[in-house]
């Protein structure tokens, strides 16, 4: 059996100098070799690992019948934000796995072939979508936050004919694919033709809407809104608790990719907001946040990136295509190792930063082997930027203005796996809010089952 | 886009803007501050309301320009817009009556102040305030704080009005001449909030200031506006802005405060030389 068509990608040395996208993405006859690899199973277990029960191999098929628009309809049944998934999706651990080929060889690439079908038809689509009519009588459901939860929900509820509003409390949409996923993973020109798709369904999106400041929960349904969905993310960052983390020059993750990605700090001074990188930055955490952060660091011109992770390469919870990406691009990656303290010069500024040498002890409550410090390993690296990317929470905001709102301890809300339902009758919930830092596609696999769950329960109450 | 219905200079680049932005000023109470956005390549600049009109929908916003983007919008004027307006934002101050509450305003500082005052004042505290300024002609606000204080008093650096002095003169002055204090409010500049802070402690007067920390969205997500409280990692977009001003770390604060200044000191000369060009045109 033949190995997946490899795809063409700017060479390290090149793309460390710019924010343009990494991978170039399969051309028609590289799709069309790739597709001819998919056996068509009967059974088609891949579409049991995706989050959104894409059918896999019927698009496949239409990829092999070079009928690329109506490989992209496919998808379209039920994702709709397919060059978004083809890009960040971590298909080696959802449908990619199931494929029957993978048990000798290599699975089909699946996500590459999505991205090719979407970008086929971003490129080639002659006509835009036509907006769905609009009519004064629809039933009106609430959207909060246009990341991908939000995104998914109020597209699958525009589909099944409400009037949809996504409340956005920044200035642009798509939640973490804005702000945190950086131009060179997920270019922000196809985020934004997909979220013109879901626009164009006839969702409405009102962006500076804070809903726990500008507008209440209690006002949506005071508005008329018959049903509310609650996909504001983890956007709330943790911090290491170690002396010198407000030294001048330490960031959160969140907030060194913000100003990159949402504020275009890398085209600073034309766009006013400034980012300052160091020449040697240290970015703590191992995920694809702290990859991410990592890797524009680099680009931001940055002499030398070291990650700083507390266990090894194979416990590392980012993708293995941005550890192998990072790995190329040249970060250095001090695995086993851990920050204790962040030290900084008599002006304030970030100089170094205090850390000891790590070993792997017995198998904690993850399943991964428990990091043990190694007594007198400490020493320092020697640092002026520290990005700090140990994972997120969920922001309270919400929360706190809500009465009758259940959460767990760790503030996240209380939503029926099933269903999605919270423990108010009418708002339902899902993505990181409810489940902790998780990934894209979770987060539009909740969408979409609340969406149907929404969709059940209005009529159900003849609303 | 947020239409600008009024605008006018308060003194010397200074400048005051009623916007429209009925969902804030619905919501809004004293304490409160907004995220604003000027033009697509602005940043995210946040801006303590000044005032707010629930029934014409509009917030009044008051900007002194310090750098680029705060002068781009003190160059806005009636009927333009801003780009983008979230809020309210942050914890609104805690208003109760206490008995004699005194205001101390700093600069640009009376602006947020103002509403405190008469929030404090209409809870029934009899309400003492303090506006220092560097020059009197820098000096607005006063027909507004006059309204709302039992007394005002004035100071100026160079002595051409009030008091020649800083803030802290009056203040000392004032208690120490046998006024029982309850509350201090102290809003201006950082140094000028730490001087009154400091003085206060020696008094034992509960002192609460409002701090406009660096941030970039101002809900809580970025974690740029942190500032240490009683030895705590707090965020200044929603844990405050309001803090005890005694337990307030403000070495720490006026140090993160010049994260940017190299960045913004380029931006800020860019934008100067352009004008200048504009100007010869």
């Amino acid at each position: 059996m033949s190995d997946k068509v490899r795809m063409r990608e700017q060479s390290p040395e090149e793309r460390i100098k710019n924010f343009n996208e990494v991978p170039y993405g399969y051309d028609e006859r590289e799709a069309l070799q790739e597709a001819s690899r998919c056996l068509g199973c009967k059974k088609h277990p891949c579409t049991r690992g995706c989050p959104v029960e894409v059918n896999i191999p019927e698009f496949i098929a239409r990829i092999k019948e070079s009928d690329f628009i109506g490989a992209v309809e496919v998808i379209k049944r039920k994702n709709s934000l397919p060059a978004i998934c083809g890009r960040v999706c971590p298909q080696e651990n959802q449908c990619e796995s199931y494929c029957v080929l993978g048990r000798k060889g290599e699975p089909v690439a699946i996500g590459r072939l999505e991205r090719f079908a979407a970008d086929y038809e971003r490129e080639h689509r002659q006509t835009g979508m036509t907006a769905a009519p609009s009519s004064g009588s629809k039933t009106k459901v609430a959207v909060i936050g246009a990341g991908p939860a939000g995104l998914t929900a109020a597209a699958d509820l525009a589909l099944l004919g409400y009037e949809v509003v996504l409340f956005e409390a920044l200035h642009a949409p798509g939640g973490v694919l804005r702000y945190g996923i950086p131009e060179f993973r997920l270019p922000k020109a196809i985020l934004d033709e997909e979220v013109g798709y879901i626009r164009s369904l006839g969702v409405d999106i009102r962006y500076n809407m804070l809903v726990g400041a500008t507008l209440s929960i209690d006002d949506l349904f005071a508005d008329g809104y018959k049903a509310v969905f609650i996909g504001t993310g983890a956007g709330l960052p943790y911090f290491l608790g170690i002396p010198g983390e407000n030294l001048n020059g330490v960031y959160s993750a969140n907030e060194f990719l913000t100003r990159v990605n949402l504020m275009r700090a890398y085209r600073f001074p034309e766009y006013d907001t400034p980012v300052r990188i160091g020449r040697h930055v240290a970015v703590v955490g191992g995920g694809n946040v702290a990859m991410d952060a990592a890797r524009t660091a680099l680009r931001l011109g940055a002499d030398k990136v070291s990650i700083v992770y507390r266990r090894a390469w194979e416990e590392m919870p980012a993708r293995a295509e941005e550890k192998h990406h990072g790995r190329e691009e040249g970060i250095d990656f001090k695995l086993l190792n851990n920050p204790v303290a962040i030290l900084g010069d008599e002006k304030g500024w970030v100089k170094g930063m205090e850390c000891v040498r790590m070993e792997l002890g017995e198998p904690d409550e993850s399943g991964r082997r428990r990091p043990v410090v190694i007594e007198g390993s400490e020493y320092v690296l020697d640092v002026d930027t520290v990005v700090v990317s140990i994972g997120q929470g969920p922001n309270p905001l919400l929360v706190q203005s809500t009465s009758g709102l259940e959460t767990n301890k760790r503030g996240n809300i209380t939503a029926d796996p099933d269903t999605m339902a919270t423990s108010i009758p009418g708002v339902y919930a899902g993505g990181d809010i409810v489940t902790g830092a998780a990934t894209v596609i979770a987060a539009m696999g909740a969408g979409k089952i609340a969406a149907g769950n929404i969709d059940k329960y209005l009529k159900i109450k003849g609303l | 886009m947020y239409k600008i219905e009024y605008a006018a200079d308060l003194a010397e680049s200074i400048k005051l803007l009623v916007v429209l932005a009925p969902m804030v000023a619905a919501k809004a109470q004293a304490g409160h501050f907004v995220v604003v956005r000027n033009g697509e390549k602005g940043e995210r600049i946040p801006l303590t309301i000044a005032g707010y009109d629930r029934q014409k929908g509009t917030i009044t916003l008051v900007v002194q320009s310090v750098g680029k983007s705060s002068s781009e919008i003190c160059a806005l004027q009636e009927g333009d817009a801003l780009t983008d307006v979230l809020g309210p934002l942050g914890h609104a101050t805690h208003i109760e009556r206490v008995g004699t509450v005194l205001c101390v305003a700093g600069g640009v500082g009376v602006a947020p102040v103002y509403p405190i005052a008469k929030a404090f004042k209409e809870a029934g505290n009899r309400l003492i305030s303090v506006i220092g300024a560097r020059s009197k002609d820098l000096i607005f606000f006063q027909t507004e704080m006059k309204a709302v204080s039992d007394v005002v008093h004035y100071t100026t650096d160079d002595g051409s009005y009030g008091l020649h002095g800083f803030v802290t003169d009056a203040v000392k002055n004032i208690v120490e001449g046998g006024e029982k204090v309850d509350k201090v409010i102290a809003i201006g500049p950082l140094p000028m909030m730490k001087a009154v802070a400091d003085l206060t402690r020696n008094y034992g007067i509960s002192t609460v200031v409002s701090l406009n920390a660096l941030m970039v969205d101002g809900t809580g997500m970025c974690g740029g506006c942190r500032v240490t409280v009683g030895g705590e990692t707090k965020f200044s977009c929603v844990d405050g802005p309001d803090f005890d001003g005694h337990k307030v770390d403000f070495a720490e604060l006026l140090r993160r405060q010049t994260r940017f200044s190299e960045e913004e000191k380029m931006a800020y000369g860019r934008y100067r030389k352009e004008e200048h060009k504009c100007r010869i045109r």
